[in-house]
């Protein structure tokens, strides 16, 4: 039986390699050809979708021998010297969740972006990239070890560039990828850093070998100060979660990659890409699990951090991509918490249930924005819901997801968080978590009620989206309703999940219901907040706004965090700048010309002994010959072994 | 006296080659005129075919137990032919030159300066 699934687990290789042949396909042949070329990106991604489906149907299958030896397909791809890298795919039940998801995302998303791009002058280019994306996507999670995935982590980061740029004739498009590409690379060095010194003290980067080196050497002795090697290989890994899954303080890329097209939004900064960070984590989880507590606790304040502030900002803004781009911080800060409080498979399942409820709403914001020709503004949406039933719809049921409401996904996966979190000794966390479960529910369901209910605005004329469009949301929503669902006792998914890195024993745990009662009830006080405040309008917005005037401005402002670094940018920055483009100008410059100044000061004078006049010439060459004659002659043989012909045994 | 005794030594063609060598190397670096420093040339080389033919003089030649053999006369018949295809192409090039400067002063030759 499970050599049958390894037979089809080899066969992993194929789910990036389609999308990407996809990619050139449509670089180099069909560019011309709209049709042609979106049909073969979807067909390519919908292929790697069905293999996907059958890789994690086989990992279940499996059971347990999967998790314990995992399907690992090596191939020698550079040997230089010492360094040996290999290409690679993993097949375990991390992967296998991830495959499924992302395949799936991505396909929806493409099957969407028909509608959405519709008419649009780069439809070829926007299929390539998607197509390039989803190679790269998925080839990272196949990575055996860390630097096929860094190679991959960084061919998503250039989709990621590309498509937030896609309207590059838009000046805020441009400054929004740029500023994506270069502050997620602000994480990636330190994550080359750990990279390079987890190579320099181990001689491997193949996640199997680093997890078994660092399980059968537990004691670290070299230390550095009073950190252990390994917490600091840890903490340089994990900077590059921290950029590439916008974890305070590297998050203010991802709201302004909002510029690019919305699927776009959906697919890599909401479900794929932007989980990279959190997927990594989990991957080289032996890591942090090996290094001092304080490298998970640093993981687990990060994250609950991230997870309350974005919350917080989220709750003042206007633009609807933005709330959600917030709530993505804000949610990925809770995966980011989860893996720092133990809570592996709960992150791994926010992750996938996140994944379908974020694309879901994603799209569905795609979806209002495409009705009414680009407005963002919720304040200016208004009863979409009669005018855009299954919009109106699907997106109720992202946001039930997202505040925890059961049945829906979200509930489930959070509360397995929260559970974890308090279990294992991290009340503050939870009360953290608790919190913004609280101002999830209550900011997503503003955004609900005041776009999608209230009174209709006589200048919108929605209509509903096309069904290319429609089915990808009506699909999402289905899984955002049952993703959960494998959380239930004696649901063979829930295996899938529960997948415990460290060989620890298997045990089911039933959900608790009187935490997942808290929980609940903190998300329902956030939806009747919001419905008290923006749909009966019993308490004014204005009044409390009124009330708390800096807070709000404060919160609007995002916590003034990109005024911060312009300022840091302007001054101190400019200020370094400044000395060391004196220091260039005047010492290195300085060098520079300085050399050039007395080579050609040097050969001004020296220039004028050559006279041309062919006597001096003459009589230089003459006494030259004459002192070296002297010179061999007299010179007690100082010189013999410069002498030619002492050395064929002449005078002297 | 004997006058047949009164013989010259080897040193004093040398000598006598060196004398005029250092006068026709001075010639070279001091005279102006181009004219004259081929004449100066043409004594070096006189002063080089003189120890040539006085060099096989004195020299004895084991192989043949005599001492007139005549290689250096050769080397100097050599020189002479040499040097008159010499003066050939130097007088010639001193016309040509002449015919673009007007001159045979070497003081104005200076177009080999940088």
């Amino acid at each position: 039986m499970f050599k049958e699934m390894h037979d089809l687990f080899r066969w992993a290789w194929l789910i990036p390699a389609l999308p990407f042949l996809s990619f050139l396909l449509i670089a180099f042949v069909t560019k011309r050809s709209k049709g042609l070329s979106s049909t073969v990106s979807i067909l390519a991604i919908l292929a790697s979708l069905g293999l996907a489906i059958a890789i994690a149907i086989g990992i279940i299958q499996s059971g347990a021998e999967i998790v314990e030896h995992a399907a690992i397909v090596n191939v020698n791809w550079l040997n230089i010297g010492g360094l040996k890298i290999d290409f690679g795919t993993v097949v375990d039940p991390l992967s296998g969740m991830m495959l499924f998801v992302v395949s799936l995302v991505a396909s929806m998303v493409q099957i969407y972006s028909l509608g959405y791009m519709h008419g649009d002058k780069g439809w070829s280019r926007y299929y390539c990239y998607q197509s390039l994306f989803a190679a790269s996507m998925l080839g990272m999670v196949l990575a055996t070890n860390l630097l096929q995935l860094f190679i991959f982590w960084e061919l998503v980061g250039l989709c990621s560039y590309l498509l937030i740029g896609f309207w590059y004739f838009k000046v805020s498009a441009r400054e929004a990828a740029k500023k994506a590409f270069m502050t997620t690379r602000v994480g990636d060095f330190g994550l080359l850093l750990g990279m390079l010194f987890l190579y320099t003290k181990f001689g491997t980067l193949d996640f199997a070998t680093l997890a078994a080196i660092l399980n059968t050497n537990i004691q670290n002795v070299a230390v550095i100060g009073t950190a252990s090697y390994v917490t600091v290989m840890a903490f340089l890994v994990f900077m590059g979660p921290v950029g590439k899954s916008g974890q305070f303080p590297l998050h203010v890329w991802l709201p302004d990659a909002m510029e690019g097209p919305t699927p776009v939004s959906a697919l890599i900064h909401a479900a794929t890409m932007v989980v990279a960070g959190v997927y990594l984590v989990a991957r080289m989880y032996f890591l942090f699990v090996h290094a001092s507590p304080s490298a998970l606790q640093f993981v687990a304040d990060i994250g609950a951090f991230t997870a309350i502030f974005a919350a917080s900002i989220a709750i003042a803004q206007d633009d609807i991509k933005r709330i959600l781009a917030y709530s993505t911080l804000s949610q990925l800060g809770y995966m980011m918490f989860a893996l720092g409080v133990g809570s592996y498979s709960g992150s791994m399942f926010h992750l996938m249930t996140h994944a379908f409820f974020k694309a879901l709403m994603f799209l569905g914001a795609g979806s209002v924005i495409h009705a009414l020709h680009e407005k963002q503004n919720i304040w200016d949406m208004g009863g979409l819901w009669k005018k855009m039933p299954i919009t109106g719809w699907t997106f109720f049921i992202g946001v039930m997801a997202i505040s925890g409401v059961p049945p829906f996904a979200g509930f489930f996966s959070k509360d397995e968080i929260l559970a974890t979190a308090l279990q294992n000794g991290h009340p503050v966390v939870y009360a953290v978590g608790l919190f913004t479960a609280f101002l999830t529910a209550f900011y997503m369901s503003r955004l609900f009620f005041v776009a999608f209910c209230g009174p209709e605005k006589p200048e919108n004329h929605p209509h509903e989206s096309p069904w290319s469009m429609t089915i990808p949301l009506i699909i999402l929503a289905f899984f955002s309703v049952v993703g959960g669902w494998a959380a239930l006792p004696d649901h063979n998914f829930a295996f899938f999940l529960h997948y415990l890195p460290l060989g620890q024993e298997y045990e089911r745990e039933a959900i608790n219901w009187g935490l997942a009662g808290i929980s609940v009830i903190a998300g329902l006080l956030g939806i009747g907040l919001a419905y008290i405040i923006y749909l009966k309008k019993a308490i004014a917005a204005e009044s409390i706004v009124a009330r708390f005037p800096r807070v709000y401005k404060v919160l609007q402002n995002k916590y003034y965090v990109d005024e911060f670094y312009l300022w840091i940018i302007n001054n101190i920055m400019g200020g370094v700048a400044k000395v060391l483009y004196w220091f260039d100008i005047y010492v290195i410059d300085g060098i520079i010309n300085g050399i050039a100044f007395i080579t050609r000061g040097s050969a001004k004078t020296l220039r004028r002994t050559s006279t041309g006049q062919l006597q001096t010439y003459a009589m230089v060459f003459f006494f030259a010959v004459v002192i070296i004659f002297m010179v061999f002659a007299f010179g007690e043989g100082q010189l013999t072994s410069l002498n030619p012909l002492a050395t064929l045994g002449g005078v002297k | 006296m004997n006058l047949s005794n009164l013989s010259v030594g080897l040193s004093t063609y040398l000598l006598v080659g060196a004398m005029l060598f250092s006068i026709g190397l001075y010639g070279v670096f001091a005279k102006r005129n181009i004219i004259a420093i081929l004449m100066s040339i043409e004594l070096m080389l006189n002063a080089v075919n003189i120890n040539f033919v006085a060099f096989n003089r004195f020299v004895w030649n084991q192989k043949s137990g005599t001492n007139y053999i005549l290689t250096g006369h050769v080397a100097a018949l050599f020189v002479i032919v040499v040097a008159a295809a010499e003066v050939a192409v130097g007088l010639a090039l001193v016309i040509t030159i002449y015919r673009n400067r007007q001159s045979t002063n070497v003081d104005e030759f200076n177009w080999l300066k940088w």
